[in-house]
């Protein structure tokens, strides 16, 4: 009985949604390719390819644990979009430039307290715009300086509500009726302008700004990187807490109320706009916080790593369904191991085109996300 | 005037409000006209606000004196402008009216009208796509991309520096490309048209990224290089066949011509690079005619519809997804026209030029001249061209020359430091060093502003209306809103003509 239903079911799909299945197909595919890959089986196919090969354990091991990292990263940010996306109904794209103000705020804040008399004060605010000591004199990393990083990671977040709040005041506010096209081209016109403030002020230069010195240890036999383990905990403290804050609170209710459904909450005497302040605060510490992070995880800083991490936050959102903050945080982890353990069949040219061809896939065939059913809960 | 319901919904707010104190005019012009024309919406101008902001009041200006004719407006615009940029120049050179002068101004009138104009092509591809159709395109630069990357790989010489191309004569490079931009646009055209406005903005983009990556993988282009004798050249980039222009100044009547203008004091780039110019400006003739006739066309009405409310169009029976495709493919085929048309014709070609800015770019434009209208997307190129693009350019360089500040600061503290000095030469001096940097912050804040306060574009509104006669017109005061809506329905099918439906 229950095998006639199941292979119903499985017949429906193959005639009805083929995409689908051929989509299962390549990523079952995929896994025995990397299960081959461990165990050290190849098989040779046509044109001197081969099915399987061989990679270490560790290998694999590292692609994941990257994927991870910059997963988290994408996230992290991804959960502020998704709020602003499902309670002010509209795809914010200045958002990715919200982790660059992040990133310049805080890291000047880390420099100016770990390199504090080594040189001038406004070099070290502006993030070595000018040179100056190199980043290991400065000594800015969790081993030597950690207060210096935790101070950072707090000017990050203020900083970043602090031009959110005023950026929705000055731009979003009087247009808060206008519907989702309206907004987000106003929010590529704040995107541009935020992200050339930012060069404006802290110059164009691609540069250095953490300290690499002990960051690398071994800890139980296993070799870590400090910094990526900094972001770990960071980040999962900080999903935790938005869990929590939207399931325990008042204000999360509000607010999963008001991304269910506007009027209703309006009638249910909810206070809109108080809502919508604290989303642009929530969204803007949350994206100030992982823009600062990301930056200690790759050690250098340029005024357009936002806008470049924008696409992958946006796919993770999209993939994980819009609204969802635990959609966003899997759909970052996905985005993110799909970029990183992708390595294995693409070229490095590739990994981003395959993170972003995921996301229209996933726009087209199942617009609702992957985990869809849960609406900002 | 137009009553539309935009996918973007709120650009109807200050459009009824501009609309009210405009009856008097508005039942003639649109009784008599009443077609789709560029000149049936050119009025809009007139539902000016009464004259509150000095942008209206200009408006209200050029209007009087231009009386809503497309042409004149375009080129006094491109006369303002040039007029703006002749005094940059004469400034720059104190005012000493010598050869190199003149030249000077030529090259930089030359360099205004070319960027113009390219810009123009792109513009008014979108605005088929946003304008009149409503799809909210943001891939333009891929696009481009594709028509440009093809035409390269169709005609580039095999020997050619960096990448490799097949040699094939120009013209089929060219149609080549624009088949190939729009085989793409149907590929992404088929199931995202399905999307809602955001999410299509989303999947162009990323497409468009997408687009570029592949264009600059240096291992894609050795393999295909090796494989089928082509190759896009990755990051190095890919060597595109010179202009077909410059082959008239080789020998006979132009080599004559060129020497003689050349022996007159003219520079020889100016005279080959204008000559080019003339073919891209009758390429923009060329696609204004085509849209204004699309746009008039039974199809055009289709897509305005479709603008308005999609839902309707589909009710009065039309296929408006296979409307949308064809539409996005013509769209897109155009976009690579104009890419070929502007990045096509420098001799190389690199990923880079094809940044998302670019769509940026072209959006501001189309923004500018208030979408929906054709004109308007050609006089929005030409002011985004000459306020921002270029002006902030010229202007900074002007005044840095003229103020003599010393040497910039390095950083932002150096120049904010003297601040508390009340030194302002430094920030001065820092901020004329870094214009390129507040460039794009004045055109972030110029998007923000037009859509905040002006979502019709400084032009006005100037959407062209998609039903035969004046849906908006109000018969009476003090009619309810839905009264007043329903009698305007009512004398638009009265008349016999109720747009879409009769096609």
């Amino acid at each position: 009985m229950g095998l006639t239903k199941a292979l119903d079911r499985g017949r429906e799909t193959v005639r009805g949604r083929p995409l689908i299945l051929i989509t299962w197909l390549a990523g079952v595919l995929l896994a025995l390719d990397i299960l081959a890959r461990l165990a050290g089986v190849e098989i040779a196919l046509a044109a001197g390819r081969s099915f399987g090969g061989s990679m270490s354990a560790a290998q694999f091991g590292n692609l994941v644990w990257n994927g991870v990292i910059v997963g988290l990263i994408f996230g992290l940010a991804g959960i502020g979009l998704s709020m602003t996306y499902s309670i002010l109904n509209f795809a914010n794209f200045s958002h990715g430039d919200l982790l660059t103000t992040g990133a310049f705020t805080g890291w000047g804040a880390a420099l100016l307290i770990a390199g504090w008399g080594l040189a001038e004060t406004g070099s070290l605010v502006l993030v070595r715009a000018a040179g100056g000591p190199s980043p290991n004199e400065i000594g800015a990393s969790v081993i030597q300086a950690p207060i210096a990083i935790v101070i950072g990671v707090v000017v990050a977040a203020v900083a970043t509500v602090l031009v959110t709040v005023a950026i929705d005041r000055a731009v979003y506010r009087p247009m808060r009726d206008r519907g989702g096209i309206p907004l987000l081209i106003a929010s590529i016109g704040v995107a541009l302008a935020l992200r050339y403030v930012v060069q404006f002020v802290f110059g164009s230069r691609s540069r250095g700004v953490t300290a690499t010195e002990g960051v690398r240890t071994t800890v139980a036999g296993v070799g870590v990187n400090l910094h990526e383990l900094t972001l770990f905990v960071v980040a999962l403290v900080l999903m935790v807490g938005m869990h929590l804050l939207l399931q325990r609170t008042k204000l999360g209710t509000a607010m999963r109320a008001m991304a269910d459904n506007k009027d209703l909450a309006l009638v249910t005497g909810i206070p809109t706009e108080r809502v919508v302040t604290a989303t642009w605060v929530l969204g803007g510490a949350l994206a100030g916080v992982s823009g600062f992070l990301y930056v200690l995880e790759r050690g250098t800083i340029e005024f357009n790593i936002g806008w470049f991490l924008l696409l992958f936050i946006f796919a993770a959102v999209i993939l994980g369904g819009i609204g969802s903050i635990y959609g966003a945080i899997a759909g970052g982890l996905v985005i993110g191991l799909v970029h990183e353990v992708s390595l294995v069949w693409i070229s490095g040219d590739f990994n981003a085109a395959a993170a972003f061809l995921i996301m229209i896939l996933v726009l087209l065939y199942r617009p609702e996300g992957l985990f869809s059913g849960v609406t900002t809960a | 005037m137009t009553h539309r319901l935009r996918p973007d919904g709120g650009a109807r707010g200050s459009g009824d409000a501009d609309r009210e104190p405009s009856g008097v005019r508005g039942s003639g012009g649109d009784a008599s006209g009443s077609d789709d024309d560029d000149r049936g919406s050119g009025d809009g101008g007139r539902g000016t606000p009464r004259g509150k902001s000095a942008a209206g009041a200009v408006r209200d200006a050029v209007e009087r004196t231009l009386g809503g004719n497309d042409l004149a407006v375009v080129l006094a615009t491109l006369g303002a402008i040039y007029l703006l940029f002749t005094l940059f120049v004469l400034v720059a050179n104190d005012f000493e009216i010598t050869t190199s002068t003149i030249n000077a101004i030529a090259s930089t009138l030359r360099l205004l009208t070319f960027f113009a104009a390219s810009y123009a092509v792109l513009a008014l591809a979108l605005n088929l796509h946003w304008g009149y159709t409503g799809l909210f395109n943001i891939g333009v630069a891929g696009f481009m991309a594709v028509g440009v990357y093809t035409m390269g790989l169709l005609s580039s010489p095999p020997d050619a520096t960096s990448g490799m191309g097949l040699g094939l004569p120009l013209p089929i490079g060219i149609i080549g490309g624009m088949v190939a931009a729009a085989l793409v646009g149907l590929i992404a055209a088929l199931p995202a048209l399905r999307l809602e406005a955001d999410y299509l903005a989303i999947v162009t983009l990323g497409l468009s990224e997408i687009i570029r990556l592949t264009m600059n993988s240096g291992q894609l282009s050795s393999w295909t290089v090796e494989t089928f004798g082509f190759g896009t050249g990755g990051g190095s980039g890919l060597n595109l066949p010179a202009r077909p222009t410059d082959a008239l100044f080789e020998g006979g009547a132009g080599e004559a011509l060129l020497a003689t203008l050349t022996g007159m004091g003219v520079r020889r780039s100016i005279v080959v690079d204008a000559a080019y110019l003339f073919v891209v400006i009758a390429f923009v003739v060329g696609v204004y005619w085509l849209l204004s006739r699309v746009g008039a066309s039974p199809f055009g009405r289709v897509l305005k519809a479709i603008r308005d409310d999609e839902l309707v169009a589909r009710s009065l029976g039309k296929d408006t997804r296979l409307f949308k495709i064809k539409v996005f493919m013509l769209g897109c085929a155009l976009m690579g026209l104009g890419g070929i048309l502007w990045q096509g014709s420098y001799g190389y070609v690199n990923p880079n030029s094809f940044r998302p800015i670019v769509t940026f770019y072209v959006f501001v434009a189309v923004i500018i001249g208030g979408s929906g209208s054709n004109a308007g997307s050609i006089v929005g190129s030409i002011l985004f061209v000459g306020l921002l693009f270029e002006g902030p350019r010229q202007f900074g360089g002007i005044v840095q020359n003229a103020m003599e500040l010393g040497d910039a600061p390095a950083t932002f503290a150096g120049a904010v430091g003297p601040l508390t000095g009340l030194d302002p030469t430094p920030l001065l001096a820092y901020g004329l060093e870094n214009i390129s940097a507040l460039q794009f912050v004045l055109l972030g804040v110029v998007l923000i502003v037009i859509i905040q306060r002006r979502p019709d574009g400084v032009l006005g509104h100037r959407t062209e209306t998609a039903a035969a006669v004046d849906l908006g017109e109000r018969p009476a005061a003090g009619a309810a809103p839905d009264a007043s809506r329903d009698s305007a329905t009512d004398a638009g099918s009265a008349s016999g003509s109720g747009g879409d439906a009769d096609e």
